[in-house]
This record gives C-alpha cells, sequence and structure tokens, in this order.
C-alpha cells in the first residue's frame, strides 16, 4: 500500500483529498516503493511563496493504480535522488523551474537551460539577467595521459535535432558519455498553463512529433477524467488503432535505421519506404502521416466507414507482408546479428534504478507496458502481451520492436474487424475545479505520463507532460559506458529517443 | 616509358571516378532504387573544382598540402602498374616496394592533415585508418612477393605479366588465396563495407571519410579523384590476376581489363547489398586473416 491516493490511470481526484505529507514521509515512500516494484511517473512542482508544493505520481504495476502524493517544501530539501537513482532529472527539472534545491543531489546541473521564473529563486543563483547558454555546464572530466574527450553536437550531421554529447575516452573505449540536451526547450508546460484552449491540442501533438497520437491521446484522457466525460467506445478503438499504426510505423522505421547503422542495405532502404506506407495508413484515418488532428477531448474527428476500414486492412496486410520480409532477412543475417549482440548491453537491474520505460526497458527484462499494467481506453478491452527479451543489448532493442510491430498490426486487424458502432465524438463539458487527472499512454518510446492540475477556475494550474525520453536519456548514457564509441551511433538509434519531447 | 603506357595511365585517370558510379548502381539495384546517375561521381567532382575552399583557422600548410602530396602520390603509384598486358610508364625491379610505399605515402599525408586540424573526430578517423593499413600493408606485400616468387622477377611488369591460364592450371591454390587476400585489401583500402562504411553520415563510426571531413571546394575534389585512382590502381592489381587477357591486341586487353575493373566494382557494391559492416574491434581480424591467406597463398606457390 503506498502513502499516496491510489487513483486509476485516467481518473481524477480532488486536490484537498490528496495527502499532504511531511517531505521525508514522501521520499521514504517513494523510496520503498520503487524498490517494490513501483516507479516514479511523475515528480514536480507548483510554485509557492516561499518554496513549492510537490506532487509526486508513483505507478504502482502491482495494483494497477496510480498513487498521488503532495507535500510542500522550502527553498531547499534533502535531495530523494541518492536513494532512488530514477528521480534524478525529475529534481533537476524541479530546481531550473521553481528554484528550490534538492540538497544532496550528486549532479544538480539545469537541465533545459532557461532562465528561473521572473521574481522567483534561481537554484545556481543566477542574476535574473544573466545569459543562459544551453549545455555551458561543467561536465565529467577523466584525467590522464592517454584519457582524451570527444564532444559531438548540438549540430550533428544528418537531420536529427539539436543535443550535446561529451565522452571521456581511452581509445576507442569510451569510459563515460554525458548527455547536454535543452536546444529545443520552446516552453510547452508553461504554455498549458491557463487551458485548454484552442492551443492545447496543437502543443500537444507537437510536444514529441512521432509521439504526436501518444500524447493527444494522454492529454485527451486526462481532460477527460477531469470533465467527468466518457467517450464512445468506437473512439477508443479508433486512438488505439492509431496508437499502434504509430507504434509500428517509428518501430519498422527504426529497425531500417539500425540495418543503416551497420551498412545493413537491403532492410535499410525497404524499411525506409515501408515506414512511410504505415505513416499512409495513419493519414488514411485522419489525413495527416503523424495522426495530428485526429484525437480531440471527447474522442476523435475522423471515423472509419467500412470502405476506408477495409482499404486500410488490405494494405496493411500487403504492407505486413514486406516488413516481414525484409525485417527477417535482417535477423537472420550473422554480420548484422555479431554487430547487434553485445552492444550496448544494460542489465534489468540498471534499467529498474534509472526508471526506464518503453521497448528499452523491455529489452531488459522488465515487464513493463502501460497498456497491460495500467489499461485505459481500449485495452481495457483488448490485451496485448508485453514483449520482452533478456538481453538489454541493440539486439534485445531491435528484437522487442519487431514483437511489437506484430502484435500491434494483429491488435489493428483485430479492432478493425470489429468496429463498434456508434458515434466518434462526443462533447466534453467544464472541467472540475482544484481537481488532479493523471493519464498514462504507452507510447512507441514507452509511457507518456499527463498530469493536470486544474485550478479554482476549472483551468490548468500545471500540466505536467513526461515524455519516455526523459526517462530513457540517461540509459543511454549507462549504456555506452565500457563501449566501443565507434558503436554509439547504433546505441542511439536502438534508444532512438526524442530531443525535442525531453527539452519540451 | 610507351605510348601505350601513358595510354593506359589516361584511361585510368579519365575512368576511375566510373567505378563508383558502378557500385552505387549496383546497391541501388539491390535496394530497389533507380540510383543516382552512373557518371555522379564526375559531376561531383566538376562542382567541386568550382567551388572554393574554406580553411579553418586552426590549420596549417600541413593541411593544405594533403590533398595535392596525396594525389601526388597515387598517380606515381599508379605510373608503377603495369595494366592490360603494356608495361607500366615506369618499371624496375623490386618497384612493387615503391608502390606499397607510395600508398603509405599518400596516407601519410592525408594523416597529417587530419591531425593538423586539430577535431578530435579526424584524430580518431587517422588513428583507425593507421591502426588498419599498418595490417593490410603486410598483406599487400605478401600477396605482391607470392607472385613474384611465381615469376622468378622483382618488377610489377613481369610479376603481373607472369600470371596466366596457365598459373591458374598449376598454381590455383595459391592464386585463389593470394587474389583473396589482395580483394580484402582492396575494400580495406578504400573503405568500402565491411571495414569502413563509404556511404554513413556518423563521424563516430568514419575511419577514413572522418579524416577528410574539414576538406572543401578543389581539395575534396583532389581527395575524391585520389581515392578512385586507388580503386583503380589495387583493383587493377585483383584483376591483371583474374583476368589474364593477353592477346596482344591492345583493344582487347584493354577492354578485358577494363571490364574486369567494373565487374569488381559491381562486387563491392553486391558485397555492401548483402552484409552489414564488421564491429571496428573485428576489422583487424579481418585484415590479419587477409595476410594469413597471402602467406598461405606464398607458401603454397609452386617450385620452391
Amino acid at each position: 500500500m503506498r502513502a499516496g491516493l491510489p487513483i486509476a490511470n485516467g481518473e481524477r481526484a480532488a486536490r484537498r483529498e490528496l495527502p499532504v505529507l511531511p517531505w521525508d514521509d514522501v521520499r521514504d515512500d517513494l523510496v520503498a516503493g520503487v524498490a517494490g516494484g513501483c516507479r516514479l511517473a511523475a515528480l514536480f512542482g507548483l510554485p509557492t511563496a516561499d518554496g513549492a508544493e510537490l506532487v509526486a505520481v508513483q505507478a504502482d504495476p502491482g495494483a494497477g493504480l496510480l498513487a498521488v502524493t503532495t507535500t510542500a517544501v522550502g527553498a531547499t530539501y534533502p535531495s530523494l535522488t541518492p536513494s532512488c537513482p530514477q528521480a534524478h532529472l525529475f529534481e533537476r527539472e524541479i530546481a531550473e523551474q521553481l528554484g528550490v534545491v534538492p540538497v544532496g543531489h550528486p549532479a544538480l546541473e539545469p537541465v533545459r537551460f532557461h532562465a528561473a521564473p521572473a521574481g522567483g529563486r534561481d537554484a545556481w543563483g543566477r542574476s535574473p539577467g544573466a545569459e543562459i547558454l544551453p549545455a555551458v555546464r561543467p561536465f565529467v572530466a577523466v584525467a590522464g595521459e592517454e584519457v582524451h574527450e570527444v564532444a559531438v553536437g548540438p549540430v550533428h550531421a544528418g537531420v536529427i535535432e539539436p543535443g550535446h554529447f561529451r565522452f571521456n575516452c581511452h581509445g576507442e573505449r569510451v569510459f563515460t558519455l554525458e548527455i547536454a540536451l535543452g536546444y529545443q526547450h520552446r516552453g510547452v508546460e508553461r504554455a498549458l498553463v491557463g487551458g485548454p484552449d484552442a492551443r492545447t491540442v496543437h502543443l500537444v501533438e507537437t510536444a514529441a512529433g512521432d509521439s504526436s497520437v501518444a500524447h493527444a491521446t494522454a492529454h485527451a484522457e486526462a481532460v477527460e477524467a477531469l470533465a467527468g466525460t466518457a467517450i464512445p467506445a468506437r473512439a477508443q478503438v479508433l486512438r488505439g488503432a492509431a496508437l499502434e499504426l504509430e507504434r509500428m510505423a517509428n518501430h519498422v522505421g527504426d529497425l531500417g535505421a539500425l540495418a543503416g547503422d551497420v551498412a545493413f542495405l537491403p532492410t535499410a532502404s525497404h524499411c525506409g519506404r515501408l515506414r512511410g506506407e504505415i505513416l499512409n495508413l495513419t493519414a488514411l484515418l485522419c489525413g495527416s502521416r503523424f495522426g495530428r488532428g485526429l484525437v480531440r477531448p471527447g474522442g476523435v474527428r475522423f471515423d472509419a466507414e467500412p470502405a476506408r476500414a477495409g482499404e486500410l486492412l488490405e494494405r496493411l496486410a500487403t504492407v505486413m507482408r514486406d516488413v516481414r520480409e525484409t525485417v527477417e532477412l535482417m535477423f537472420d543475417t550473422p554480420s548484422v546479428q555479431s554487430r547487434f549482440e553485445g552492444t550496448g548491453a544494460l542489465t534489468a537491474g540498471q534499467a529498474g534504478e534509472l526508471g526506464l520505460v518503453g521497448p528499452a526497458a523491455r529489452a531488459c527484462g522488465l515487464e513493463i507496458d502501460a497498456r497491460a499494467e495500467f489499461p485505459a481506453g481500449i485495452y481495457r478491452f483488448a490485451q496485448l502481451p508485453v514483449s520482452t527479451w533478456h538481453s538489454g543489448d541493440v539486439a534485445a532493442r531491435a528484437w522487442v520492436r519487431w514483437l511489437e510491430v506484430q502484435r500491434s498490426a494483429a491488435f489493428v486487424r483485430e479492432q478493425f474487424a470489429s468496429l463498434p458502432d456508434g458515434p466518434v465524438r462526443v462533447g466534453v463539458g467544464d472541467l472540475a475545479p482544484d481537481a488532479v487527472a493523471v493519464s498514462l499512454v504507452e507510447g512507441w518510446r514507452g509511457e507518456v505520463c499527463h498530469v493536470a492540475v486544474t485550478g479554482a477556475d476549472g483551468r490548468f494550474a500545471r500540466a505536467k507532460v513526461v515524455d519516455p525520453s526523459f526517462h530513457n536519456w540517461s540509459g543511454l548514457a549507462m549504456a555506452l559506458r565500457g563501449q566501443q564509441i565507434s558503436d554509439f551511433p547504433l546505441c542511439n538509434k536502438s534508444f532512438n529517443l526524442s530531443y525535442c519531447g525531453h527539452d519540451l | 616509358m610507351t605510348g601505350a603506357a601513358l595510354a593506359r595511365l589516361g584511361a585510368a585517370l579519365l575512368l576511375a571516378p566510373l567505378l563508383y558510379g558502378v557500385i552505387a548502381r549496383t546497391k541501388a539495384f539491390f535496394a530497389g532504387r533507380t540510383g543516382a546517375p552512373l557518371l555522379q561521381r564526375y559531376f561531383d567532382l566538376a562542382k567541386l573544382l568550382r567551388k572554393g575552399a574554406v580553411y579553418s583557422e586552426t590549420t596549417t600548410w600541413v593541411f593544405r598540402a594533403g590533398p595535392v602530396v596525396s594525389l601526388a602520390a597515387v598517380l606515381g603509384a599508379l605510373a608503377l602498374l603495369p595494366m592490360a598486358g603494356a608495361p607500366a610508364v615506369f618499371g624496375f625491379a623490386g618497384d612493387f616496394v615503391l608502390l606499397a610505399y607510395l600508398l603509405g605515402l599518400a596516407r601519410f599525408a592525408t594523416v597529417l592533415a587530419a591531425l593538423d586540424t586539430g577535431s578530435a573526430f579526424e584524430g580518431m578517423g587517422a588513428s583507425r585508418e593507421v591502426q588498419f593499413s599498418a595490417l593490410a600493408e603486410p598483406a599487400l606485400l605478401l600477396a605482391l612477393v607470392a607472385l613474384a616468387r611465381n615469376a622468378h622477377e622483382l618488377s610489377l611488369g613481369s610479376i603481373l605479366g607472369a600470371v596466366s591460364g596457365e598459373t591458374w592450371r598449376h598454381d590455383a591454390a595459391a592464386l585463389t588465396l593470394v587474389t583473396a587476400a589482395l580483394f580484402v585489401v582492396f575494400l580495406a583500402e578504400n573503405s568500402r563495407v565491411p571495414v569502413d562504411d563509404p556511404t554513413t553520415h556518423l563521424e563516430l563510426t568514419m575511419i577514413h571519410e572522418v579524416m577528410v571531413l574539414d576538406s572543401s571546394g578543389p581539395d575534396l575534389a583532389l581527395v575524391e579523384l585520389g581515392a578512385a585512382l586507388k580503386m583503380w590502381l589495387l583493383g587493377g592489381l585483383v584483376v591483371s590476376i583474374v583476368v589474364p587477357v593477353r592477346s596482344g591486341n591492345p583493344w582487347i586487353d584493354l577492354g578485358a581489363f577494363v571490364a574486369g575493373l567494373l565487374a569488381l566494382a559491381a562486387l563491392v557494391g553486391v558485397v555492401e547489398s548483402t552484409m552489414a559492416r564488421l564491429r571496428l574491434l573485428r576489422v583487424p581480424a579481418l585484415l590479419v586473416s587477409a595476410g594469413v591467406l597471402a602467406a598461405l597463398g606464398l607458401a603454397l606457390m609452386a617450385e620452391w
């Protein structure tokens, strides 16, 4: 039993019902929870006069519930990170956003390199007008004659997002990798405060563009929970189908990119095309290859009439036949497997401590999947098996992706074969004032967590968005230890994390 | 120095960039794409020559000298290679050692230019290039020594001239081993899969490409031309052994030689379309085994 108020995924609670505990009790509860198999889904703060009100959301898979606790802290509080490493980035984020300092945090650096809110405290004592540049901070330095430092980015070869990577190497071997992001910080969470309004859903859909459906679904479920709206079954199915198509498209693209990184041409080129074909299926549903404009609070904006549903299934069958051929060719090629196996391996213990989510965690053998643990929407009625593998390396991350592609395709086929009747969208009323709602959606990269807290006016006082990348970037840094620096691109691709989803 | 030799050198200069076109087309075929035009590398060279060069402030004359010295050394090495039955432009006993070391000089100039930029990427590339070529060089020399043993001569003209259909009948095993070793050296020295990935954009994984990241415009054109000539040179060695056509008719000989090189390029395309690149740690094993193959070839070569 956790100390927090247990609520189900996609339900709301009144803020006054949330237990307000002293920080030490919250900390002990979180440490005990994580040791007992729970994970920290979100930890964030709201500003108060002399510090912050912290809200902790602990995902308890045993109970299938989310335990929400609040606590008030002053300008400093003893850090949770030393006893619960997966809190490290959350605490840094809180320090940056609210100026409250977690004392004893082992690596307290800014996360997104933005100025503290006007008039507020600054955790690093920077003056209000000081220019804050991304990734300008001390990095871990390794001393010694033959140690060299390699700095990569923020401008990369190829068309990818900006991020700075700092390696300490001994010859080709990597001692440490540090990742400094923040170049893409746009202020999404700040812009959501005062919502929902006409812009809200667009901000959410572009929190991480390749996870538009996942973020839009998480947001819609939080809003529906706050408004007490139940959406029609047909809308739930269409949301689920779009989410699984998003997963398939990205996983297929990733498998191709992994092949490309080891210079295995056939799979690299075919998967590039096939990813497009799957994106086109999403476009068939809603007119946007990335599912923009499909999911809205209250349901979905586009129905799939029988003719279109039939065409989608037909095209899906063709695509899957080609995907199977090219992906199996890759897994059957020894030269590819010798590159994948043993590269960038993490243990289940490391993944658990760092709080990894999604395929990266499942590839370490952790059975973490919000669709199975905290089902909402269609996943309450249609169960998907959790795809895991045990080796924790690039091969495992690739293999888990391939398992998920197949299971998602089967899910879409099954759901479209028996689309429930009825409308696809209902109206959403006013949001409950002074309430909190949590929604977890298993996006293709892992669990997307949205926490919406409303004020007395029924508007967002705080909207917390946790992209799976936020949890997983530390996993990549850890996976590189002791690896060859030439294998970094391959490891990086096997995680394929979002920069903008992290930077928000 | 004969007109025939100079004509063949001219043909090499003119046709070498075509090899890249053939490789790209083969890979495109396997990937189900149309692919870039066969003459793309010529267009690239023309484009680069029209451009200006950008020089980093940290570089010195060493960086500027790199591409020139490197191309000159490769040209010099090419002049030592007898092509299509005609003697080389220059030739003397032991010239194959000079050939190996002219290639070494070209590499040395490129490596110095890379180190001169002070970039971590280029330094890593230089370190890899030197490590791998130190292992590829013995394979090349041992293969040439095996052929020299067959010819009882020490000049490349006689060494390659002595390989004929007759040799293949008597010493097929030895020649096969030598050819295999030279093919691996050919792949490694030309930064092809499975040793390097010439199409990657990921600096951390590159070997050769990363050393020339700072080169631009005409300098890059010289580098690219040098790379094409090196491919022609090492490919020429392989083709001279595998397709020893000596009809006496220069057109037939030259045709067979060029066709052999184009087929070799197509083979590279097939290799790159069917296998992944080796992990960098395992490249030395491949190169050392090429050396072992060459040594075995030397041991098996008849008439000890």
